[in-house]
């Protein structure tokens, strides 16, 4: 019997305070499952329909559909990380729509319409923070609150009529000249609001608190952190998203309208949860939602292409979800 | 007499999860009527052994047998229907329902299979709880009214009203006062007159020197003794056996003088309404003053009035001549209090995060520029102040849930290291740490004191709390009731005061 002369173990690399630091972006499985379901949706979309799917035209259309929703979604996936959620994006989207495109508004030309969709966010945020970090509202209640009064504002402001833009600056924004290297300026407003997103959530302190309260908001709160302020300044964020989504809806639509943002507030909370932000805060990654918005969106086309009804589109949205979600579930249990 | 079989043979146990054997060929016998402790540090092993045992671990290996019949345990249910009940740690309670609601909870007696007949539920209930000596329950009574030891009383009701032979606790006394101790064991007292086997876990030895009959050992996912007899086996030879090594608590010295330097915190008739009587407390810099007292005495709540975690009734918190607002964790922080509250898991950690983040929690604006992390900064500080505390493992991106439960009360610690506190508030330092890791940790809180910081713990232990601290302040429903340099007390007169008031 010959035992091993004490083999010379390897040295070991230690890390030390001078070694290599984290590498900010490191794509784990589930993203990386995200980006191959996406690329099966290309292929798909590629076989189906090879000359019109590929097409440059309908490759800028999918990114432009997506810009509106994909704002929307990444303010939506700070608030649900920190364990909240927000009903009224969509109604939001739809108050600062038509806000910002009233007559009157109009008179003040491209900034009026900038400024007034924003501020129509950003107010409906601060009304939504307010009534859920200094109210004690849960966040459920308040911001379903706010999705019927601002749906029913909305209304009111329009008397049910689409207010047609004729301010020509906005509506060149959405023309084909305005591409900027073919990139229309929505996408490049949409990409704008990812990186942030992503730099907000995983480069600066806000990022940090907002994880830290959707984890264990006891916790945070016995850690220092004011959690109340940090809950006011989410759906401030989730409300201004609404507003730069409003305005690339007005720009996109030429027109602002009542009905605007339907059901946004679903696309978004499906998006988030397909993307890995868990439901119950503390968890989540902007990259994910990011291509949980371009999943659905190219599934949407994919469907339109092939003149498949919007009825078969929205089951399999809701097959993806659940696919999804159980993929995810086996993912964590195995990994954990 | 014939003997008897076994009412329950588990033999050679072996349960592996990904990356840990849990459970490695464990024997367990247990006799009708008798009481069967389970010892074991954390992570021995018990809580997966008394799983596979109420059918939610499917064992990957080795043979349960039941009153002589080889048996398999699908599912929880196919052990209650044995007559296996586990009264589980955290109780599996509906507070929204009531008390005999809970008890039926999956055997409503009902009607044609679905109408629950209610007034029976009650009747029998209200049988159930008058056996178990707590006949002042009502049945109907919403569960989430009662006290926790009340809600265990309902646990308890909840297994006897199936036809149970045996009755698995997991560590029963550790949310009871002694009186519902007391009751607690004459309830285990009855059960066993009446042939039902107890397996008793518990990590106090003279709890099962009382009630015990037998004791199973498990350490490292072995039973490393079985069957020994529970009144009779020196005390120093079951921690040898849990340990593996004979281990005192080791303390560390005391400073030879006593601080001199001005008061860093001084709480002045500081009170809560209904918790606890106006306080006045002087704490040094290098100083480890401890409470003690019962649960229930008002130790966590003077902790947390003191942190603004709750707002005071009367009084002020001083600290350096600063009058902290009261009802502000925030003024408290950042006039350098720091909290390692008692639960950890609930109150303190970031279970999905790494350990840097968990310690950096709480000075994130020392790396950061306008909002922005500097996050080699942050890195290089957080492990700074875990190495200084010897945090195992060494890894500041180790999720902070993997962690054991000493390491994580030292990331804790680490936190308010690296925020610079002058006052840490411990609430029961060593809750959740294993028994070989607690020598360190107590090393360590001396070590910050002598590095200047003034400490305030709570503990319900009381050799913890003699053994640590340098002045000690007894508690009594809320009040305290005797101040004395530790040295001067011993065990018993702590605990004479605390229970019959020093007469």
């Amino acid at each position: 019997m010959t035992q091993p002369a004490s083999p010379a173990r390897p040295a070991t690399p230690k890390t030390t305070p001078a070694g290599p630091r984290p590498r900010g972006f490191r794509p784990d499985v589930r993203t990386l499952s995200l980006v191959g379901v996406l690329a099966a949706l290309v292929l798909i979309g590629g076989i189906t329909q090879p000359d019109s799917f590929l097409d440059t035209n309908n490759v800028q259309l999918i990114l432009t559909q997506a810009s509106v929703i994909g704002v929307v979604t990444v303010g939506m996936t700070f608030v649900i990380i920190s364990g909240g959620i927000d009903l009224s994006v969509g109604a939001i989207v739809a108050l600062a729509s038509v806000w910002a495109t009233t007559v009157a508004t109009q008179d003040y030309g491209f900034a009026g319409i900038l400024f007034t969709a924003v501020v129509v966010g950003v107010g409906c945020g601060l009304v939504n923070g307010l009534l859920i970090a200094y109210g004690g509202m849960v966040p459920f209640i308040a911001t379903l609150a706010m999705l019927a009064s601002g749906r029913g504002l909305a209304l009111q402001i329009t008397d049910g009529k689409t207010q047609t833009v004729s301010v020509d600056s906005v509506l060149k924004l959405g023309e084909r000249d305005a591409y900027i290297l073919g990139i229309p300026p929505l996408v490049l407003v949409f990409a704008a609001v990812t990186v942030v997103g992503w730099l907000v959530l995983n480069r600066t302190t806000f990022g940090r608190r907002s994880v830290a309260v959707g984890g264990n908001a006891e916790a945070a709160r016995l850690a220092g952190i004011d959690v109340r302020r940090q809950r006011l300044y989410l759906y401030l964020l989730s409300g201004l998203c609404c507003g730069i989504a409003a305005f690339l809806l007005i720009v996109l639509a030429g027109s602002g309208q009542n009905t605007n943002g339907n059901l946004y507030e679903l696309d978004a909370i499906a998006a988030a949860i397909i993307g890995g932000t868990l439901l119950t805060g503390g968890r989540g990654t902007i990259t994910g939602s990011v291509l949980g918005v371009l999943i659905f969106t190219t599934i949407t086309n994919i469907f339109a292409l092939n003149n498949l009804q919007s009825d078969v589109q929205e089951i399999a949205k809701g097959a993806i979800i659940v696919a999804a979600v159980l993929v995810q579930r086996r993912t964590s249990t195995t990994t954990s | 007499m014939a003997p008897e079989p076994p009412l329950l043979t588990m033999s050679g146990i072996t349960k592996s999860f990904p990356g840990v054997r849990a459970l490695d060929g464990v024997d367990l016998e247990v006799l009708a009527g008798e009481v069967h402790c389970l010892l074991g540090q954390n992570g021995a092993g018990k809580s997966t052994l008394i799983k596979v045992l109420a059918g939610a671990h499917q064992p990957d290996d080795g043979t349960i047998t039941w009153r002589g019949e080889r048996t398999v345990l699908k599912s929880p249910i196919a052990a209650m229907r044995l007559g296996i009940a586990t009264i589980y740690q955290e109780l599996d309670l509906v507070e929204g329902l009531s008390v005999a609601e809970n008890v039926y909870l999956g055997h409503e007696p009902t009607t044609a299979g679905f109408v629950v007949r209610g007034r029976d539920a009650r009747t029998t209930t209200a049988a159930l709880l008058k056996r178990l000596g707590h006949g002042e329950i009502g049945p109907g009574t919403l569960v989430g009214d009662l006290s926790a030891a009340q809600q265990q009383i309902v646990s308890m009701a909840r297994a006897l009203s199936h036809d149970v032979r045996l009755i698995v606790m997991d560590e029963p006394s550790a949310a009871l006062d002694p009186d519902e101790v007391d009751n607690l064991f004459r309830i285990v007292d009855s059960l066993t007159a009446d042939g039902v086997a107890v397996v008793y876990i518990s990590h106090r030895l003279e709890e099962i020197r009382r009630i015990g009959d037998r004791v199973t050992v498990l350490k490292d996912g072995r039973a490393v003794a079985g069957g020994l007899p529970a009144k009779e086996t020196p005390t120093r030879d079951v921690v040898a056996l849990m340990t593996g090594r004979n281990v005192e608590y080791v303390f560390p010295e005391r400073p030879t003088a006593p601080p001199l330097a001005e008061p860093v915190l001084t709480v002045k008739g500081l009170s809560r309404q209904g918790e606890f009587a106006p306080l006045d407390l002087e704490l040094r810099p290098g100083e480890i003053v401890g409470l003690a007292g019962l649960v229930g005495s008002g130790r966590s709540e003077i902790l947390e009035t003191i942190y603004g975690a709750r707002k005071a009734s009367t009084g002020q918190v001083v600290v350096d001549g600063q009058v902290l607002r009261p009802g502000s964790v925030r003024a408290a922080v950042r006039a350098g209090l720091g909290l390692a509250p008692e639960e950890r898991k609930a109150q303190a950690l970031l279970m999905l995060e790494s350990v840097t983040r968990n310690v950096s929690v709480s000075s994130m604006s020392r790396f950061s520029y306008g909002g922005w992390l500097d996050r080699g900064k942050e890195l290089d500080a957080a492990r700074a102040a875990t190495r200084e505390l010897s945090l195992r493992p060494d890894n500041p991106s180790a999720p902070v849930r993997t962690l054991s439960g000493g390491n994580q009360q030292k990331a804790v610690l680490a936190r308010w290291l690296l925020r610079g506190c002058r006052v840490l508030l411990l609430d029961e330092p060593t809750r959740g740490v294993d028994v070989g890791a607690r020598a360190e940790l107590y090393a360590v809180i001396r070590r910050l004191a002598d590095d200047g910081l003034a400490v305030l713990m709570v503990s319900s232990e009381v050799p913890e709390v003699l053994g640590l601290a340098d002045r000690v302040l007894v508690l009594r429903e809320g009040a305290v009731i005797h101040e004395s340099p530790a040295a001067d007390l011993d065990e018993h007169r702590v605990l004479d005061l605390v229970l019959a008031g020093g007469r």
